[in-house]
């Protein structure tokens, strides 16, 4: 994590007061990742985009549900992407394959995005003319959950090959989800992947976020995730004024 | 999880007020943890042995107090303690609900002379 010392020594004066020999802080250690992630959001919200932080295990199918997910929006709605990944440009060069403006950021080895390196990658971003931004995590079902980088929602993807228990084991992510793609639905007849209960589960976990089940592969499901964004983008605009997170709804 | 980037933090906050407030000897450092940060106590202290070395906290105490999480469910507005990873709110069932106390990850304060 990188810390901002000046922003350390500005809050420390606001809020330390000496007493005796006990000087009392009370400062958020995550301080400087969220005042990141606020302006991150401001420079979003200024430019009328909507950010997405997909956030998976490795090789849940996330540059490939964006692949298929700039397939179906070309033409409709204008995308970016930021990726992350420990190391290579592997990822952003298949994601502009797919005619996408795409970032790479290699955390070189830390298992996470923070703020700070979103933000800048999104000086590198035609924020002007996007709709959507999505933040490509780095594959890791912890850590990712824990650092706010100014998106407006987080959606969370759980591979048919993981297995169902992903959610019950890993809660943090899928709890703050506002949607989880379950995605290589196609492999469903091939695996022991328990569909219902795996829905009652997410269900349990988190009852308001919505759910697609998807297969890149035979298109299932992709169209609602689609339509699912497009509200997203369009009916729900960030307002200038204020970020805020969407916290799912009753549509899709 | 990320015990040391955590404690990174906390001994950047505590050696740079430190520095302000002119104590070059701190004793100990209360440090307050919600339930939600998963961040383990033996692993903060481990990570507070080893970062501490050559800084003004060296051989200091490191005081953990943890909170527990507290719901509020969305649809009955009851506030409830989880059980275990489901956050079903024990009045109605359903499982909706808005954190009300156990995200807290902030330095409380510290003594030194």
């Amino acid at each position: 994590m990188s810390v901002d010392i000046n922003e350390m020594k500005h809050g420390s004066k606001m809020k330390g007061t000496v007493s005796k020999l006990r000087i009392i802080v009370g400062r958020d250690l995550l301080h400087a990742n969220a005042g990141r992630a606020v302006e991150n959001r401001a420079l979003l919200d200024k430019n009328r985009v909507v950010a997405v932080n997909l956030i998976s295990s490795p090789g849940s199918g996330k540059t490939t549900l964006l692949e298929k997910t700039a397939e179906l929006l070309r033409g409709k709605m204008s995308i970016g992407v930021v990726v992350g990944d420990l190391y290579t440009a592997r990822d952003a060069q298949r994601i502009e394959r797919a005619g996408v403006t795409a970032v790479q950021i290699n955390t070189a080895g830390l298992c996470h995005l923070t703020a700070d390196m979103v933000g800048r990658a999104l000086q590198e971003m035609p924020l002007a003319r996007l709709d959507i931004l999505f933040v490509e995590n780095v594959g890791n079902l912890v850590c990712p959950a824990a650092f706010d980088l100014g998106e407006h929602v987080k959606v969370a993807l759980l591979s048919v090959t993981e297995g169902i228990d992903k959610p019950a084991k890993y809660p943090g992510i899928f709890r703050e989800a506002a949607a989880t793609v379950i995605s290589k639905a196609d492999l469903l007849p091939y695996t022991d992947f328990d569909l219902p209960a795996c829905l009652g589960e997410m269900r349990q976990i988190n009852g308001g976020q919505q759910v697609f089940v998807t297969s890149a592969r035979s298109g299932q499901g992709l169209d609602r995730w689609c339509h699912w964004l497009g509200q997203l983008a369009g009916d729900n605009l960030p307002p200038v004024e204020a970020g805020g997170s969407y916290t799912g709804g009753t549509g899709g | 999880m990320h015990e040391l980037s955590l404690i990174h933090a906390l001994i950047d906050t505590v050696v740079q007020s430190a520095r302000e407030n002119g104590i070059t000897k701190v004793t100990k450092v209360k440090l307050v943890v919600g339930e939600s940060h998963g961040a383990l106590p033996d692993a903060l202290q481990f990570a507070f042995d080893i970062l501490t070395v050559d800084t003004v906290c060296a051989g200091a105490e490191l005081a953990i107090e943890k909170n527990a999480l507290l719901l509020k469910c969305r649809e009955c507005a009851r506030e409830f303690h989880p059980e275990g990873y489901l956050f079903c709110c024990p009045g109605c069932g359903v499982s909706n609900a808005a954190l009300v106390k156990g995200n807290e990850l902030y330095v409380e304060y510290f003594e030194g002379e």
